[in-house]
């Protein structure tokens, strides 16, 4: 056993990009109380930078076996590191599109790169938690973050319905989370993923270590949007600012879904036989519920939102197929869905009409005679995200189908089938009134940062990454052979 | 009588089941969704100490005192939210709070 101080001094340097995110959260927050609007923009970029670094700072520093660090409060391992680099290459996207949105809108306060930074912190120590408490720290940093990000236009009723929606939800789930983990703590004797690890092997716990587990796994769910523990998320999406709906759509899901892998294969891998069927009914019910869900949608943002439901239905099929192929399917699945998503959301965040956003998919009509690129944009990137070959999305769909049916769940790859189909019924009805319809007034073009992410999104879902996607499946496998 | 392990579980368990009806059979004040909320995770915090008294095990009051601090946090921000709320619309009522639905 070492002392504090070697642990320490043998901690930090792996705890590296996490202190860029606090040290820069920290500073920003000093500077801005001192430079107050002027510097929203400069703290944006720096902390786009930070973002970068430190998702570029753990993939340079992987290990090559899990290292225990802060006494094992947490690990650095391979599923933490791929998870790190998705969620900083997320946060950073939405930031850059946030102060985009935001210093149009002469809106520009310096605590929103604060605020995503931190969440961004919050989601690295969700995923390389090894014990309840720092999971439940991680989880409640993000959450305080984003139900203050979901208010963020406190002078507009439906943010602020936004954000006390989410609130109130969320921590509902909090408590969940909470109440199951001090079942799990009472029945095992310890809150170290370790050591509850070992008495779950030795079959102590019983009833009341599964009761739990389970009220952990619907507030993971919860925080996840995975149906049935979905209502908030259609309110939420529609009613917070637009750029941080998109950084809903995509960092946290990416750590949830990373923490539910860590928590479901590490500690919890001798009961697979029980929580696999509630990962397995949480992935069905939240396929065809986000995808029937969607179809009577006429906002844009409540219709992404039921197809984020559905896209966490076909991640958490990647998770059933077992301790090697489960978790690198959702987390390839998850990499390919973060480009496409964000692409999306920036081209939403950019229909503007006379200087008032617009968010139907009715505003759409006629783009492609008026903006022929954007329209191909859309295209691009909602044939990706209804998985139509050859877009990166079918890749996706068809790694995590391969995962259910090498798991003996070849019913639930069909459910995901049918579910798939369903929502590429409601992406083609977006774009036939963008290509077909008679043409509506037409939006206002879109500022040169929004057109060069959208247009970088589409070539990452096609064609760059069908080259590099062997080198993802390669990092996966990778990540997946260095963790639990 | 003696007090035992399971008693404690059963006043947790019956405060967390009132924090939950607190928030869910309950359309007339959101102050009190806000005040269920406190109750439900004050709930595990008695499970919590109760356990780790049981166990001899001191950390399951190390996480009592997290949760604590992160409860004050959660309100703070709860409230902080609350008032914007209201500041648009004029009113705290939990069957108002219906602007977006589908």
């Amino acid at each position: 056993m070492i002392g504090p101080a070697q642990d320490l001094a043998f901690s930090l340097p792996h705890f590296g990009p996490e202190l860029v995110l606090v040290g820069f959260a920290l500073s920003a927050a000093v500077i801005g109380a001192w430079g107050g609007e002027r510097s929203f923009r400069p703290l944006s970029f720096l902390g786009i930078v930070a973002l970068l670094v430190a998702g570029g700072w753990a993939i340079v520093a992987r290990p090559d076996a899990p290292v225990a660090i802060f006494q094992g409060v947490l690990v650095v391992d391979g599923v933490g590191v791929f998870a790190k680099a998705l969620i900083a290459f997320a946060a950073a996207a939405t930031l850059a599109l946030g102060s985009d949105y935001f210093g149009a809108a002469k809106d520009r306060r310096f605590e929103y790169p604060v605020l995503v930074v931190l969440a961004a912190l919050g989601m690295f120590v969700m995923v390389s938690s090894q014990d309840l408490i720092s999971l439940y720290v991680g989880v409640e940093l993000q959450s305080l973050c984003a139900y203050v990000l979901a208010a963020w236009r406190r002078d507009d009723s439906r943010s602020s319905e936004a954000g006390l929606k989410y609130f109130v939800l969320s921590a509902l789930a909090s408590g969940l989370l909470l109440y199951g983990a001090s079942f799990v703590y009472g029945f095992t004797g310890s809150v170290r993923f370790d050591a509850i690890a070992e008495a779950v092997a030795q079959g102590q716990g019983g009833v009341g270590l599964l009761f739990g587990l389970v009220l952990m796994l619907c507030a993971l769910g919860f925080k996840m949007s995975a149906a049935p523990f979905h209502m908030w998320t259609p309110d939420v999406y529609e009613g917070a600012p637009t750029p941080v709906t998109a950084f809903f759509a995509a960092a946290p899901k990416v750590a949830a879904v990373a923490l539910m892998a860590r928590i479901l294969y590490d500690p919890f891998i001798a009961l697979e036989s029980q929580w696999l069927q509630v990962v397995v009914a949480l992935s069905a019910i939240s396929m065809v519920w986000g995808s029937f869900g969607a179809l009577m949608q006429t906002s844009l943002k409540r219709l992404m939102a039921y197809s984020s439901i559905a896209n966490m239905g076909f991640a958490l099929m990647g998770l059933v197929a077992g301790a090697d192929a489960g978790p690198g399917a959702a987390l390839i699945y998850l990499a390919l869905y973060l480009p496409a998503t964000i692409g999306v959301f920036a081209l939403i965040m950019s229909m503007r009409r006379a200087g008032e956003p617009v968010e139907t998919i009715a505003d759409l009509a006629g783009l492609a005679r008026k903006r022929p690129w954007m329209a191909t944009l859309y295209t691009m990137l909602l044939f990706s995200l209804a998985g139509i070959p050859p877009f990166a999305g079918f890749i996706g769909k068809l790694v995590v189908f391969q995962a259910a049916v090498a798991a003996d769940l070849a019913w639930l790859a069909v459910v995901g089938g049918i579910a798939a189909v369903v929502a590429a019924g409601y992406y083609l009805r977006i774009l036939a009134s963008i290509w077909f319809s008679p043409a509506a007034e037409p939006l206002s073009p879109a500022s040169s940062t929004v057109m060069t992410m959208a247009s970088a999104a589409a070539l990452l879902s096609f064609p760059i990454l069908i080259v590099a996607l062997g080198a993802i499946e390669r990092w996966a496998a990778w990540a997946i052979a260095r963790s639990f | 009588m003696d007090i035992g392990l399971a008693h404690y579980l059963f006043v947790a368990a019956a405060l967390f089941t009132i924090g939950c009806f607190g928030i869910f059979a309950n359309a007339k004040n959101v102050i009190i969704i806000l005040m269920s909320i406190e109750l439900i995770l004050l709930s595990v915090n008695v499970n919590l100490v109760a356990f780790s008294a049981f166990l001899q095990n001191i950390e399951g009051q190390i996480f009592a005192m997290l949760v604590l601090t992160v409860a004050a946090a959660e309100a703070a921000v709860g409230l902080a939210i609350l008032v914007t709320y209201f500041r648009n619309r004029g009113n705290i009522a939990v069957e108002d709070i219906n602007q977006m639905r589908g």
